[in-house]
């Protein structure tokens, strides 16, 4: 009978055991505990390392491998662009970069691209420079875009594996507790951050607010952090979040606002206990408010509100018109204060938010959701990644997850922008399948996608000015004229994924 | 029964508005070649405006131009053209005297006929804007068949006066009641002037309700925010559209025992109160309201 490390007597084989492990000493299998015993009281153990370049060399980031990042800094993200350069340095080369999106701030990276650090991009959208370079055909391996869901899908089934997240967080603890809503780079919902921290292989926190031990509430949790860098400043606040947005005062938005509130109104799917989703355009907002008066009007309450969080579903859930908001991205200022100060203003994860393959997503369960369009066509499929040139200019998102998932789907758009229609024959990039979007809200008028023969029925005595998606294409190409097609090349810069990983679409790079 | 609550005005020097200044519905809109547009810009503009007479479809929204006085470099270019794009009514500025409106009325009759045109298929709406306009109006709206309205233009008319708007617009209180008076004795359409502070809701909400009270048919509006109020304003609510029908239906009763007179809560129904219901229910029908879901709306509350 060997005696084992604690000086105990013990069997090789125990009934209904199959396999004995014996303990070798407390911390033989425990490397991460703190092995100088000091005070007992103050737990010293901590993961900060002392530069980027040391966490990216403990990482273990090697050529050909996957990192990831998120978007919730916005047009002020510094982090992506700060390891970037360190990991360039570094001399790795190969490299699939899959942020949750991207944005203005990282026209850095077509250096990256151009030097052969990052060979690929899988992200939601991409804007500005970078994406103007792309659909110039920057890459040779085209981009991938998902959706929101999507993303979360792909990473939970194990289909994209992470090897390294490098994730910006506005407040940290030493051990990794991590949280968006407090500090000066503060963000609200760390929500899409929240899937890579779960299943990346290894997970490096980059905060700019190391805050005491233990940082609750926390959205990223300890147990998945390796590393924790501190730098002087992970975002600029100005492109973070925006302040409270104003209600517009642009008539043709306040109109397009108004048809859609009462479309909604009398859609059947607005009634005591609704939920909905909004997005952050000023359309929507005026729709936020206007949703408002009728709630008051006819005595109702939402359940809840979903999605990017915005000051004016704030104030709706603090008037307690909306009592629940599941926030997987926060708008504005007023959105961040309100995650931190508000007890059922509940983060929730992009996998909650959208996944299709889970066991429940919330997009599911959302009566109304109102969405934006670049371009919708005649068969209701619509397009808010790539503009009428065929440039891309835009994200992904969850405008597909939302718009299956809700009872009604509610695309609002002008009927022009610019000299161009926003109602087209073909659309030059499908998003969302025609056969998920509902009703069109424009200027001009109301469509109903003749699949909503309910929806139609209940809107057509309701003095709207309701036509066909036909008749407000024959509207539009009577002003515009029919536009030249978009020239393009052979070459695929860019490969559109529904939300359940299917391929719905690609794009062309533009001839220039 | 022709609506006249709102006339929106669209600067003839700016197409995007001009492109959809339809969609906003209000009854009219109208094209302004004049004050709103600088003369470096005076030829595009009716340039501008002609080709969208021509081209864009604004439905059912009646279309009006305002062109150059006729006694400016402008005018009879302006109405040479407009003619040609045919709107539905041209409005003239700054109406004096009768002869300004027989002048108009001669030649557009002189355009029409060598053109080609349906006689008198053009319109003419008279602006009232000073002082020798307003003492001049019931000879003004007397002078021609074309003229289907009158408007007031209440921020010239006070800078003729030698005084400023005030909230209350005591000052203007004598021309309303002028132009109106005139208007209406000739079977025209009065419309009030326009409210410069787009931002005050409130202000204008009580100017509309004022001159609403007043008899006024409706209000030229500048912004396409100012349109919805006023048709809110200038639709009969559910409460006045069930004591209309109420009338009626005391009347009718009445009429079936033979008398033209009827008693409704006490109070008697009358040729004048029949007439007022009446056009309250018509103002309700044409202005898109559903008499039998008033009802039941009416009903649940």
């Amino acid at each position: 009978m060997p005696k084992k490390a604690a000086g105990r007597d013990i069997p090789s084989k125990i009934p209904g055991f199959k396999e004995i492990k014996h303990f070798e000493g407390a911390f033989a299998n425990t490397p991460l505990v703190r092995k100088q015993k000091g005070s007992r009281t103050l737990p010293r153990l901590n993961k900060i390392v002392e530069s980027l370049e040391q966490a990216i060399l403990k990482s273990g980031l090697r050529d050909g491998m996957c990192v990831s990042f998120h978007h919730h800094l916005r047009d002020g993200d510094m982090v992506l662009n700060m390891v970037m350069d360190v990991i360039a340095n570094l001399g790795i080369k190969n490299l699939t970069l899959a942020s949750s999106s991207l944005t203005r701030a990282h026209n850095p990276l077509i250096r990256h691209i151009k030097n052969g650090v990052v060979s690929r991009l899988i992200t939601s959208g991409l804007r500005d420079k970078l994406a103007e370079e792309v659909s110039h055909g920057l890459m040779e391996t085209p981009v991938l875009f998902h959706t929101h869901g999507g993303r979360a899908r792909m990473i939970e089934s194990g289909e994209l594996k992470v090897d390294i997240a490098f994730l910006g967080v506005p407040s940290s603890d030493v051990y990794g507790n991590a949280n968006g809503y407090t500090g000066p780079s503060a963000c609200g919902s760390l929500g899409y951050a929240m899937v890579d921290a779960e299943y990346a292989e290894k997970v490096v926190l980059i905060t700019d607010n190391l805050v005491e031990y233990p940082n609750t509430p926390f959205s990223i949790h300890q147990d998945h952090v390796d590393y924790i860098v501190q730098v002087d400043q992970i975002g600029d606040p100005e492109g973070i979040s925006s302040g409270a947005l104003r209600m517009t005062r642009n008539p043709r938005d306040i109109l397009i606002a108004e048809y859609a509130t009462h479309v909604i109104e009398h859609s059947g799917y607005m009634e005591d206990g609704f939920s909905l989703q909004t997005g952050s355009g000023s359309i929507s907002l005026a729709v936020s408010n206007f949703m408002r008066d009728v709630m008051l009007r006819k005595g109702y309450t939402a359940s809840f509100a979903l999605g990017g969080i915005t000051g004016s579903i704030v104030r709706l859930h603090e008037e307690g018109l909306i009592k629940r908001l599941l926030d997987v991205q926060s708008f504005d200022q007023e959105a961040i204060r309100s995650i931190g100060e508000n007890r059922y203003h509940t983060e929730i994860d992009a996998s909650y938010y959208a996944n299709p393959h889970n066991k429940g997503c919330a997009t599911n369960k959302i009566n109304v959701v109102i969405l934006s369009a670049m371009e919708i066509d005649t068969d209701f499929n619509v397009n808010v990644l790539t503009g009428s040139d065929g440039v891309i200019r835009g994200a992904s998102g969850g405008h597909s997850d939302t718009a299956i998932g809700a009872g009604i789907s509610v695309i609002v758009a002008p009927l022009f922008r610019g000299r161009s229609a926003t109602v087209v024959d073909r659309v030059n990039t499908v998003i969302t399948p025609g056969e998920t979007a509902d009703v069109l809200v424009t200027d001009y008028g109301v469509a109903v996608n003749p699949r909503r023969r309910d929806i139609y029925d209940r809107l057509k005595t309701k003095h709207l000015p309701l036509y066909s998606i036909e008749e407000l294409y024959q509207k539009a190409e009577k002003v515009t004229g029919r536009p030249e097609p978009v020239q393009f090349e052979k070459k695929i810069v860019g490969v559109v994924e529904y939300r359940d990983g299917t391929i719905l679409d690609v794009i062309h790079q533009v001839k220039d | 029964m022709k609506l006249r609550r709102t006339m929106l005005y669209v600067p003839g020097n700016n197409p995007n508005m001009v492109k959809d200044a339809h969609i906003y519905r209000a009854d009219s809109v109208m094209f302004d070649l004049e004050d709103s547009v600088s003369v470096h810009e005076k030829d595009a503009a009716r340039f501008l405006i002609f080709r969208a007479l021509k081209c864009i479809d604004y439905e059912n929204t009646e279309t009006v131009v305002r062109i150059n006085s006729l006694h400016s470099p402008y005018g009879e270019d302006d109405l040479e053209a407009m003619v040609r794009a045919r709107p539905d009514v041209i409005r003239l500025p700054k109406t004096e005297s009768p002869e300004d409106i027989m002048e108009a009325d001669e030649k557009l009759g002189i355009l029409e006929k060598k053109l080609g045109l349906p006689k008198n298929e053009i319109k003419l709406f008279a602006a009232i804007e000073n002082a020798r306009g307003v003492v001049n109006v019931s000879r003004i709206t007397e002078a021609s068949d074309r003229l289907v309205g009158v408007a007031f233009g209440a921020e010239d008319f006070v800078t003729n006066l030698h005084t400023t708007r005030s909230r209350e617009g005591t000052e203007l209180f004598t021309a309303r009641q002028e132009i109106l008076l005139a208007g209406r004795a000739a079977g025209l359409h009065v419309i009030d002037s326009v409210f410069a502070d787009v931002n005050d809701e409130a202000g204008f909400r009580r100017e509309v309700e004022l001159i609403k009270g007043m008899g006024f048919d409706g209000k030229s509006v500048i912004n396409p925010r100012q349109v919805g109020i006023v048709h809110e304003i200038y639709t009969p609510s559910i409460e006045e559209i069930n004591h209309a029908r109420r009338v009626i239906r005391a009347i009718e009763a009445a009429e079936e025992e033979g008398s033209g007179v009827a008693t409704l809560n006490g109070r008697m129904v009358d040729k004048p109160v029949v007439e007022r219901a009446r056009r309250t229910l018509e103002l309700a029908h044409v202005s898109g309201l559903y008499l039998d879901e008033i009802q039941e709306e009416a009903a649940h509350a």
